[in-house]
């Protein structure tokens, strides 16, 4: 969730929302969420929590298919 | 009661001891029909008496649409987190749980203007040239 914040604030293009999910079930339905954390990049899911590494490279991976 | 305990207080105080620039929280809440609204409004309170780097604003969600435009926010409990622009980070529902350390976080690396990635991180990330949207789902446990 961390990642996600510092990203944005690295990134003029990157937004973060953090979503508490049991707040906003229909956004869990919507997105199909069953196990958090979970990240969506646009429309690309990362699933589970990450080393920063491996987190940055996904979303960018991510970002460059959407 | 407060939702921060005595200790808790302490703790958060001495980490913001060393924000440097204006942070501003902007708490969207509504009346009815929103079972963590009245508890998000207060926590965020009880955050920005930490330091006097934060300043709150509250805005409700019905009535103050056009700042609910301006900020992109269409559910609540919704908090951004703003140093010297908007960032582009929102906390929806209540940070309590792992999201408080992510939301203290938050509020440190929007007051530096910068975060502790390695430099690898922000070479690959200073690579994006169109816009992502991050969303990450979480539960307080």
């Amino acid at each position: 969730m961390r990642l996600a914040t510092q990203l944005a604030v690295e990134s003029d293009q990157i937004t973060a929302d953090l979503v508490e999910i049991t707040e906003f079930p229909q956004l869990a339905q919507r997105y199909q969420v069953r196990a958090v954390p979970r990240t969506l990049v646009n429309e690309t899911s990362i699933e589970g929590a990450l080393p920063e590494s491996e987190y940055v490279k996904a979303v960018v991976a991510a970002a460059q298919k959407s | 009661m407060a939702l921060l305990s005595d200790r808790d207080q302490q703790e958060i105080r001495q980490q913001f001891a060393g924000l440097t620039g204006q942070v501003t929280l902007i708490n969207f809440t509504q009346e009815l029909g929103c079972h963590y609204c009245r508890d998000t409004e207060r926590l965020m309170k009880e955050v920005a008496e930490l330091s006097d780097k934060i300043r709150l604003e509250v805005y409700n969600l019905q009535i103050d649409r056009d700042k609910a435009a301006q900020f992109q926010v269409d559910k609540v409990p919704a908090t951004v987190v703003m140093g010297v622009k908007d960032y582009g980070i929102r906390f929806y529902g209540i940070p309590m749980g792992h999201e408080f350390s992510a939301f203290l976080g938050a509020i440190q690396d929007v007051s530096r203007g910068t975060t502790d990635l390695s430099p690898e991180s922000r070479s690959l990330v200073s690579g994006i040239s169109q816009p992502v949207r991050l969303q990450v789902f979480s539960t307080p446990t």
